[in-house]
């Protein structure tokens, strides 16, 4: 409606109506309203804002009980300067790339062979019969029991690495996939089928867009058992030539730097969180509104 | 020269052989369920429908009428008996059963595609058939932006997108209310007879079926059985409220009452 008005002098009463009509317009249309305004962010950030303060209070009385010395397990205040310290080093950054390149890659590739397979289990009975279950089972097997495996099949290359991330990650990409076309409702299947849909018309056209919010919820899973196993595998495969965020991890340890080792950790957690409120956060609440089922 | 006759030549074969009914179901019975306690959905059904013939079937609930449509869909195969559908079918749904991650044009696009349209011709045609359910202004609603005739007006034109000769339609507007399904009758009966397609169309509600149909039939229930069938000589457009059409509907009504009380069924 403010699109569309003429453009004559508007007094600052109309502007704030036009305001408001845009808001109740973007919120009956499934938007989510408000974005950008101050009141909206502010009611977001002030709970995490909270968490975060607890969280480093309860830090500080630990650290102050005397319960460990200050050298092994040290305040949030000496952590958090090292972090900003380091975050200033090119040698930091490097192994941040390190690690982010290995993630994407080896994701990148459990997520080809997870589609690859759920598709394959969900669509023929003979196969989810023989591997259905062994997905499930694979998933739930530690990443870092398939290191002395990988170890014999790769030695201490990234080809180890890459193995474990894959392995790790590939079972929930499938195991999404699957319960997304299961759960795909069978009237759109038969409307699908009426339309004159078979085979890989239906699968694209049908089954896998209808199936794609628990798809990008088996990704988001895939991606947590993916870096996981990664940085399971950087504490082991240690290569002089890569530096990465886990064999820092392990350098720190060897060397008792707890302040280096509890900052690294607290940078991996910042990235944890990045991929999840830039990428599948907005990417779930995206296809949630195109569907109509967000409901604020 | 010859050549490009010959195409031209077969449609017209096509046209004046309208002797050959376009759907012709002969004895057909279908068991569903346990092989050992099977439950005869259709006992014996012959039925006719010529080309460009509307037909509504009408029965109570259980009567069978969405496996008869499975069937001419050809989504199933009959038990007993045999179905010869000449030429393609479109199936319509109660429920629109639009894909909700895409838009009413999208809706429309997809039914293009799969009927082999070309990419670039697919958005002029996916349009030019929202505006023949007069949705045009909507094209780029999500289902779920939609009311619930809209989506049945999108379903319309997402069947109709698919070339065919027979359309098939489940209680389609069973779920409107009143007036929206006059509505649309107005334009279902526009539609038809710009395209000349066969359409059987199931409904329970008789006024809807004398409305719309050449030929009325009427199954009984459990199991479904042709019990009377019923032509309808009412000059076009009909109006559902009035006494013609009122006149015309009751001794139906009358017979199907019969059959739900000789059946006890609801």
């Amino acid at each position: 409606m403010a699109l569309v008005e003429p453009p004559i002098a508007v007094t600052p009463e109309q502007e704030e109506l036009a305001g408001l009509d845009a808001l109740a317009q973007a919120e009956s249309a499934g938007r989510r309203s408000g974005q950008g305004s101050f009141g909206a962010v502010w009611s977001a950030t002030w709970p995490k804002l909270v968490a975060v303060v607890v969280v480093l209070v309860l830090w500080q009385v630990v650290a102050w009980s005397g319960w460990r010395p200050w050298y092994v397990l040290p305040g949030p205040a000496p952590v958090l300067r090292r972090l900003l310290e380091d975050l200033s080093t090119a040698a930091t950054w490097h192994a941040v790339a390190t690690t982010m390149r290995r993630a994407l890659l080896g994701f990148s590739l459990a997520v080809v062979i997870g589609l690859a397979l759920g598709v394959a289990v969900s669509r023929s009975e003979v196969l989810r019969r023989g591997i259905g279950s062994l997905l499930t089972g694979v998933q739930t097997m530690p990443s870092i029991a398939w290191f002395p495996l990988a170890l014999i099949l790769f030695q201490f290359s990234e080809g180890a690495i890459f193995f474990v991330v894959v392995i790790g990650g590939a079972p929930s990409v499938a195991n999404g996939v699957i319960s997304g076309i299961d759960h795909v409702p069978p009237l759109l299947i038969r409307a699908g089928r009426t339309l004159g849909a078979q085979g890989w018309s239906l699968l694209r056209l049908v089954i896998l867009p209808a199936a794609l919010p628990a798809i990008v919820g088996g990704l988001k899973q895939g991606w947590a058992f993916a870096w996981r196993s990664l940085l399971a595998g950087e504490l082991i495969v240690i290569l002089g030539s890569r530096p990465s965020l886990g064999a820092r991890l392990e350098l720190m340890r060897q060397s008792a730097d707890s302040v280096g080792l509890i900052a690294t950790m607290l940078l991996l957690l910042c990235i944890g969180v990045a991929v999840d409120a830039a990428g599948f956060g907005p990417l779930e609440r995206h296809l949630r509104r195109r569907r109509g089922l967000e409901v604020s | 020269m010859t050549t490009l006759a010959e195409p031209t030549m077969a449609l017209e074969m096509c046209d004046t052989t309208s002797a050959v009914p376009q759907v012709q179901v002969r004895a057909v019975s279908m068991l569903h369920g346990d092989p050992r306690h099977p439950v005869r959905a259709l006992d014996g059904i012959s039925l006719d429908i010529g080309p460009g013939e509307f037909v509504c079937v009408v029965g109570a609930s259980g009567c069978g009428k969405s496996t008869l449509l499975n069937l001419l869909a050809g989504l199933d195969d009959p038990t007993v008996g045999s179905i010869a559908v000449a030429g393609r079918t479109s199936l319509m749904f109660q429920d629109a059963a639009l894909f909700p991650w895409l838009t009413a044009r999208g809706n429309v696009e997809v039914a293009l595609e799969l009927d082999g349209v070309a990419r670039r011709d697919r958005r002029p045609q996916a349009e030019e058939l929202l505006r023949t359910v007069h949705l045009e202004a909507f094209a780029d609603r999500r289902p779920h932006e939609l009311s619930g005739g809209m989506r049945q007006r999108v379903a319309l034109a997402r069947a109709l997108a698919r070339r065919c000769d027979l359309l098939l339609m489940d209680e389609p507007f069973g779920a409107l209310d009143a007036m929206t399904r006059d509505l649309l009758h107005d334009e279902l009966e526009r539609l038809w007879i710009e395209r000349g397609c066969a359409v059987m169309f199931v409904t329970h509600n008789v006024r809807e079926a004398v409305r719309l149909a050449d030929r009325v039939v009427l199954l009984s229930s459990r199991p479904g059985r042709v019990v009377g069938e019923f032509d309808i000589d009412l000059e076009r457009p009909r109006r559902i409220g009035s006494p013609e059409v009122a006149e015309l509907a009751a001794p139906i009504a009358e017979r199907l009452r019969e059959e739900v009380v000789r059946h006890g069924a609801r």
